[in-house]
């Protein structure tokens, strides 16, 4: 059954995984990866069902992919909102949020309401403080994103959020008190990590397939989604079993619970909504659903198979009638055959109920036959084990009796095994079962009603994940969501699972009152806690690309936030507002990164950022920086950059001059003195240099003037003399009478250095134009 | 068939390295580091791919990189070297360069030596903050590392205190190093520059500048032909992948459009270096393969299904042996293939090291291809 072969899974192409199981079906063995396994649909005929183990093939169950049952024992369940506060307040609470969220607009009359649901609930007060801190906290962080978020959020959030965070109190105390905890859980970041790849897939494969292609394609999405809280949950249960801690160990065996509750959930959703099967085929999805989430069977079974003599096992009776409720007959039947071949007094007995079983018509999947013809054939059988029971066949043996008043959908025998089913919705499907097995989608609902009614009886009220699975059967989508919302403790699952309703055009008639839509808000409240993890934000930018509306506000609001620390975070960051043409961003980190490097006196480094954000006035301001040090010390750094600044120069006037400046330098050292010399006057003339600089500019012309050779021709030296006394004429305007000796001294020596220069050129220029 | 192994590790990896084999060894590595960045806590951890006693129950879980052992890191891991089979030298965004030594009797990290504030800022402002190692390079017992303060270190693994600094070596940030010879050393900075540093000089220049033209594009990731030493692929900020022929000219041979955001890491494979590897903040993985004998595939008739391109080089001065140079037009042909096929969010790293090619990404996964020429 399993191979360690090295081909890649066949079911779903979404992560390339080693091969890790075969499942043999229809005597072909399809080759699945351990994350897709689980999620295989329709139920083995042969039996044989390797995940977990079933009679025909017992195996020890593999690296603890256990039914969720095994998990120690957890249950798919939601946390409690309050484990002390009255059922019927809690309902009420639930009724006038579900009341508001369509309604918003009365927001302040709905945060009051909620805030007195909570009051009255009689909640420990710390608790209730505690939360509103939290709130508070969340609060702060996404006030900034609503400022320019349009203003908006009012009210049905606002009792979304404040309803949000209602969890277990052990779950509570157990993490850290005021962040958004589930973000904080290592096995959690693989669930956010891998579907956020199916998510973007989901967003980026195309509407324009044909509607059975694209159904189909729907329902592969829902299952990676599926087989990707199974891997979660699977690794969630190892880290529960080698916690040493115990709260550790509490605290994981709750979330294996909720991740299982999710997966639940979505599977009905997926057969109610995504696939939307028809009457027929939706039996068998339901069965699907029950026997895959319900497998109590199976550890009973293995018990009972492993023992010296099967039949005589105390649990027999009970595992035969539990593959009886789930609609398992071959099972059953292998079960039965065994028990018949111990008891050949009661052959006969156990052949006509054998008989009956096989002969059992169930809706097929194809469209080989129509519902007529099925009800036709339904009605013929119920008929045949109608006079069986009357005549009293099976009358000696009360175990075979209560299994064709099971297979008659007699609701009191079924409802007699009320132990072995454990919950109401496996009540509903095995009484669907052996009564409607042509049950409609929309008939769903009054079974499930009634249903849970008799299952539960008067006394007990309902779990959180009672009330969705029952606003699932009811096809209130909304009510789904909205129930979620306060039961789950994180955004996960209420953003993908609205995601993916809203590609199947599900939720298209709804629109909100504030925001765009659910889908949106739903995915910005996801994708704005996924920001205020230091790891996680990169996942979130996507989350917000696909959120026509206000995605881009919050992506601009949130990513100013996140900070930098090293320079290759700033790169990434950069790229993510490069790609979107945020260039508000795009500037403001390369201004906080050209400051920081100032900062460091990494004036090379400063620059670099500031011709990237092409922001010239912090260009002109490091250009400064450099002629300023430049002065002071007498030379250059970080030539290596000046040299090489290119077309950047441009970006400002005061590092045009820096970069010709240091030209100059280079002309100079080489010894291109014309060269150097003409540069340098048109440095003034041009009034690329400032006014400031002149001086430094004058004096770097004295050695030149002072060459042997001459260098600046007659009209170049009355250019410089035009300047040295453009100069002089301002400073004296300016500062008339503070006497600089240095000053003094040098614009006198350049005016004899002119002078002098001068006398030489006009003699060279004469003769040689006299030769 | 490829066999892809992935995981997902709850930690973005910024870098992954094989474990380096022993000089006879014929067996493919089975043992390699990563290191994550931006967590609370960043790790290094050494994981195992090896068939012996990492296969789960009933070996189902063969070829799943396992975890060996990981020990806390302070500060973004930012490069990353095995020094030999035991020790890794790795560069912390902190400033510090630690020596971790990986036990392998009884699986342990322990951090055997640190060199606190190897690369920091100086100023009189702040108290010397800490400026980030971006490279690391070893050629043991020679540890060379650069930061983001154009600051480059020379350390012996066994010694305290620096051989050799040289401050203020590059007025932008250092991106990468590599070893061109036992006493030279390649660095490229933020300013599309490619360097080379000779220890033997006592001067604190540069031997030689290289530099693009122009656009002055940053470049983040260097490697050096393990054979032929003077062929240096880079690759840059645009994803350009530019090959250089250090020994003449200042400019790249051949520039190649390739991915569409900042190239992390280049490879050459190191004993097959017709192929190269490269990775990209765009989420993809490429593989560079110029053995390809055009004869046996005209372009023509190859119609494969993988996205495969084959590009011309421009520029080309000479006919050199290696196909990296050539000019032949007719041979001049490489072909490219995605090994990443639904990218999403960028691969930050990526190591090859015989049949073995293992990546990391920000999506916290690692990626383990274990027949690569397969």
């Amino acid at each position: 059954m399993c191979s360690g072969g090295s081909t890649t899974c066949e079911r779903l192409k979404c992560v390339k995984r080693p091969m890790v199981r075969e499942q043999a079906r229809r005597g072909r063995r399809t080759r699945l990866c351990s994350y897709c396994f689980p999620t295989t649909l329709p139920r083995p005929s042969s039996g044989i069902r390797a995940a977990w183990p079933g009679p025909a093939s017992p195996l020890p169950p593999r690296r603890g992919l256990q039914c969720r049952h095994c998990f120690r024992g957890e249950r798919p369940r939601l946390p409690q909102s309050r484990g002390a506060s009255p059922s019927g307040r809690r309902g009420g609470g639930r009724r006038r949020l579900a009341a508001g969220l369509p309604a918003a607009g009365r927001g302040e009359t709905l945060r009051s309401s909620a805030g007195g649901s909570r009051q009255e609930s009689g909640q420990p007060r710390g608790a209730s403080a505690r939360a509103g801190e939290r709130r508070g906290h969340g609060g702060a962080r996404h006030g900034a994103a609503a400022d320019g978020g349009a203003g908006r959020r009012p009210g049905p959030d606002a009792a979304v959020l404040r309803v949000g965070p209602r969890r277990d109190a052990a779950v509570r105390d157990a993490l850290r008190p005021e962040r958004d905890q589930d973000i904080y859980m290592e096995t959690l970041r693989k669930l956010f990590n891998e579907s956020h790849g199916i998510f973007v897939g989901l967003q980026r494969c195309e509407e324009e397939r044909a509607a059975r292609a694209r159904n189909a394609q729907l329902v592969q999405v829902s299952k990676n989604y599926r087989s990707v809280i199974r891997a979660c949950m699977e690794d969630m249960h190892q880290a529960a079993i080698s916690a040493r801690d115990s709260a550790l160990h509490s605290q994981y065996s709750i979330q294996v619970s909720i991740l299982s509750a999710m997966e639940l959930i979505w599977n009905l959703c997926e057969i109610l909504f995504v696939e939307a099967a028809p009457a027929g085929p939706l039996l068998l999805r339901l069965l699907d659903w029950v026997q895959l989430h319900i497998c109590d069977v199976d550890n009973m079974v293995r018990e009972v198979l492993g023992s010296e003599n099967p039949s005589k096992h105390k649990l027999f009776w009970n595992v035969v009638d539990i593959f009886v409720l789930q609609g398992r007959m071959d099972e059953a039947r292998h079960l039965l055959s065994k028990e018949a071949i111990a008891n050949p007094t009661s052959m006969n007995m156990y052949k006509i109920l054998d008989d009956l079983m096989k002969k059992m018509p169930v809706p097929s999947l194809g469209n080989t036959q129509t519902l007529t013809e099925m009800e036709l054939k339904w009605q013929h059988w119920h008929e045949e084990c109608q006079r069986y029971l009357q005549d009293g066949t099976f009358a000696s043996n009360s175990h075979m009796e209560s299994i064709c008043k099971i297979l008659l959908g007699d609701e009191n025998a079924i409802l007699e095994k009320k132990e072995l089913m454990t919950t109401w919705y496996h009540f509903l499907v095995t009484r669907l079962l052996y009564s409607h097995p042509t049950v409609k989608p929309m008939e769903l609902r009054f079974y499930a009603q009634s249903s849970m009614d008799m299952f539960l009886g008067e006394e007990s009220n309902p779990e959180p994940l009672d009330t969705i699975l029952m606003a699932a059967f009811e096809f209130e989508l909304h009510q789904v969501i909205k129930e979620c919302s306060v039961a789950l403790s994180n955004w996960w699952f209420v953003a993908h699972l609205t995601d993916l309703l809203d590609h199947c055009k599900l939720l298209q008639s709804h629109n909100l009152y504030f925001g765009s839509n659910m889908r949106e808000f739903l995915l910005l409240e996801y994708a704005s806690g996924l920001f205020s993890h230091h790891s996680l934000w990169q996942l979130g930018v996507d989350y917000f690309d696909h959120c026509p509306e206000y995605g881009r506000v919050y992506l601009e609001l949130h990513i100013e936030r996140i900070p930098l620390n090293t320079e290759q975070k700033a790169l990434k960051v950069l790229r993510i507002c490069e790609q979107r043409q945020m260039h508000e961003q795009v500037r403001s980190i390369c201004k906080i990164m050209a400051m920081k490097a100032l900062r460091n006196n990494r004036l090379g480094s400063a620059l670099s950022w500031s011709i990237r954000a092409k922001d010239a006035a912090f260009a002109t301001l490091i250009s400064d920086r450099f002629l300023k040090d430049y002065c002071e010390r007498g030379y250059f750094s970080d030539l290596d950059l000046i040299d090489n600044l290119g077309p950047s120069m441009l970006l400002s006037d005061r590092l045009t001059f820096l970069g010709k400046y240091r030209e100059f330098h280079r002309l100079y050292g080489e010894k291109r003195f014309s060269e150097a010399a003409r540069l340098l006057l048109m440095l003034m003339t041009a009034h690329i240099a400032p006014c400031s600089f002149w001086m430094t500019l004058l004096t770097d012309a004295l050695p030149l003037l002072e060459q042997k050779e001459v260098i600046f021709s007659a009209e170049q030296t009355y250019e410089l003399m035009r300047c040295l006394e453009d100069l002089t004429a301002r400073k004296l305007d300016k500062q008339k009478f503070q006497d600089d000796d240095v000053e003094t001294m040098k614009v006198e020596m350049l005016r004899l250095a002119l002078a002098r220069n001068l006398a030489r050129v006009i003699v060279k220029e004469g003769t040689l134009e006299g030769s | 068939m490829e066999e892809v192994c992935a995981r997902f590790v709850s930690q973005k990896i910024s870098k992954a390295r094989w474990r380096p084999l022993p000089a006879a060894a014929l067996q493919p590595p089975d043992l390699f580091a990563t290191g994550s960045w931006d967590n609370e806590d960043n790790r290094i951890s050494i994981w195992s791919v090896g068939d012996v006693g990492s296969a789960g129950l009933n070996g189902e879980y063969q070829g799943e990189p396992q975890l060996l052992c990981d020990i806390r890191h302070n500060g973004d891991v930012m490069d990353m070297q095995f020094l030999d089979q035991e020790r890794i030298v790795v560069g912390s965004s902190t400033g510090s360069v630690t020596v971790f030594r990986h036990h392998q009797n009884n699986q342990t990290l322990s951090a055997s030596h640190r060199w606190e504030n190897a690369h920091y800022h100086a100023d009189q402002y702040t108290a010397c903050g800490g400026a980030a190692c971006t490279g690391v390079i070893c050629n043991n017992p020679e540890i060379v590392t650069v930061g983001e303060d154009g600051r480059i270190n020379l350390y012996r693994a066994d010694q305290k205190d620096a051989v050799r600094t040289i401050d203020n070596a590059d007025s932008s940030t250092l991106h990468a190093v590599t070893f061109l010879r036992t006493t030279e050393i390649l660095t490229v900075n933020s300013i599309g520059q490619l360097k080379i540093w000779d220890f033997r000089q006592q001067r604190n220049e540069p031997a030689q500048i290289f530099s693009l033209t122009g656009d002055r594009v940053p470049l983040h990731c260097v490697d050096r032909h393990p054979n032929q030493q003077h062929i240096v692929a880079t690759g840059g900020q645009d994803g350009m992948l530019s090959i250089w022929d250090i020994r003449q000219g200042t400019m790249p041979v051949s520039l190649l459009n390739a991915h569409e955001a900042e190239m992390w890491e280049v490879h050459f494979h190191p004993s097959n270096p017709d192929h190269l590897f490269t990775c990209s903040e765009d989420g993809s993985l490429w593989h560079w393969d110029t053995s390809t004998d055009v004869s046996e595939k005209p372009s023509f008739l190859h119609q494969g299904g993988r996205s495969t391109a084959y590009f011309s080089h421009s520029t080309i001065n000479q006919s050199v042996v290696s196909a990296w140079l050539s000019n032949d037009p007719t041979k001049d042909r490489m072909e490219i293939t995605n090994l990443i096929p639904n990218q999403t969010l960028s691969v930050n790293t990526l190591d090859v090291l015989g049949p073995c090619l293992v990546y990391g990404t920000d999506a916290e996964a690692i990626y383990v291809n274990r027949q690569l020429f397969a």
